[in-house]
């Protein structure tokens, strides 16, 4: 099967400008972008074997030797193209902070713990029904200095490649009903409520696990429509 | 219809996830070194700095590259003609250092078709992805040496003052062939980025 990748689409995405989230100020780039037709450049882009990820990455809460504080919850979904067609076999990592609001990364200093059991990164690869499911802890807020009192909603971040390499989508994944939301930056950096709602999850009480995790589901829709004479 | 979900930068905190490197307790996906032993042709090093609106150094940023191998194929599904070395996957990754530094060591690629159906000059398809960016910004690494580059399609459509951003300059060292490719998001030579 071939795609196309109609540009339109990207309306969606927010604008590389958005002086509201100061760091965009710098390193939005201001002259014209350059547009051009999708050679086979741009139409391919890499694919994944078993090898991309092991048993057991999609576990964030297994990956010490104890079990990170926090509550434990599984987030799954299915990864779709334009025409709500499954993306089977592709890649998907998450990284995000501890029940504390903290990442491990040398540069956040939020003084929050640190957890020794948690990481906070996973993979997966979607199988044929372009289903994935982590289980992790649930992120805390955590503040930043964007602007007075800035703080982030709980988010889980996503990196996803779909069919091609301009069909590569790195997105952050919303918890219901977060407080926080209007007056966030990035979040409201997508400026169509709609969109901006395709990135907040959706708790999920079938998926819930009795007695042990609560779930939440995050469908991911990516660029890419099914190529047809009829559409050319 | 599916309409998609929007991006969201990677923020300041992805290295731990996407590119340790052997920094955190996690396994890396992707490298920086994409020459696999069974892959033919030149090898090569593309190395620059990302630059912010200040020409400061973008010490936290995330580089992607997708490119085809020597004889200009793809390993990819929507790449349907055979394969030479099939080892060679041409996806790379890495993150800028405290001095905005980046590089890959991997192979030329071979030229491609274009969309007249023409070959294209030899081009390897770069994305930047860094906090303060809300979606990727794409670009291309052309090697000014090539001749071809006169002919590619590509390259006409970007006005011809601002075509020497999309050009890597060849030198050696140490007996290695490197091009060099620093990446401005903003000013006078501000790199071209394509809408793709």
């Amino acid at each position: 099967m071939t795609f196309f990748f109609p540009t339109g689409s990207l309306r969606a995405f927010p604008s590389r400008l958005y002086p509201d989230y100061k760091s965009t100020v710098k390193r939005a780039p201001t002259k014209p972008l350059v547009t051009i037709p999708h050679t086979l450049s741009e139409l391919t882009g890499p694919v994944f074997g078993h090898d991309a990820a092991q048993p057991g990455d999609e576990d964030l809460t297994r990956q010490h030797q104890g079990e990170p504080i926090g509550e434990r919850i599984i987030v799954h979904g299915r990864v779709l193209d334009e025409d709500a067609r499954p993306v089977p076999h592709t890649l998907v990592e998450i990284w995000q902070a501890n029940a504390c609001g903290r990442y491990v990364h040398v540069v956040d200093q939020h003084p929050a713990p640190l957890d020794p059991n948690f990481t906070g990164a996973g993979r997966t690869v979607t199988d044929q029904d372009g289903t994935y499911k982590f289980i992790t802890v649930r992120p805390g807020a955590y503040p930043w200095g964007n602007h007075h009192n800035a703080w982030r909603p709980s988010h889980i971040h996503f990196s996803l490649f779909g069919h091609a390499f301009v069909s590569r989508l790195v997105t952050q994944m919303y918890f219901p009903g977060d407080p926080l939301f209007p007056f966030d930056p990035i979040f409201n950096s997508v400026t169509d409520e709609a969109a901006r709602n395709r990135m907040v999850s959706a708790f999920d009480l079938d998926a819930t696990i009795p007695g042990w995790a609560i779930a939440f589901r995050f469908d991911i829709v990516l660029r890419g429509r099914n190529q047809t004479p009829m559409e050319r | 219809m599916a309409a998609i979900t929007p991006s969201q930068t990677v923020g300041p905190y992805f290295a731990f996830g996407l590119a340790p490197n052997r920094k955190y307790d996690w396994k890396d996906t992707f490298g920086s070194d994409l020459v696999t032993p069974d892959a033919a042709g030149e090898r090569i090093r593309i190395e620059g700095r990302v630059l912010d609106g200040d020409g400061a150094p973008i010490d936290d940023c995330m580089i992607e590259i997708w490119q085809a191998n020597a004889q200009g194929r793809y390993a990819s599904p929507a790449d349907m003609r055979p394969r030479p070395n099939t080892a060679f996957r041409g996806f790379g990754r890495t993150a800028t250092d405290a001095d905005g530094r980046y590089g890959f060591d991997t192979i030329k690629p071979g030229r491609v078709p274009g969309p007249d159906g023409e070959p294209q000059a030899p081009h390897v398809l770069l994305a930047v992805f860094a906090r303060g960016m809300l979606r990727q910004s794409y670009t291309r690494v052309y090697f000014a040496d090539e001749a071809a580059n006169a002919q590619d399609a590509i390259l006409a459509l970007v006005p011809a003052e601002r075509r020497a951003t999309l050009l890597a300059a060849k030198s050696a060292r140490e007996g290695r062939i490197v091009y060099t490719f620093d990446i401005r998001m903003q000013g006078d030579a501000e790199t071209v980025f394509f809408e793709i």
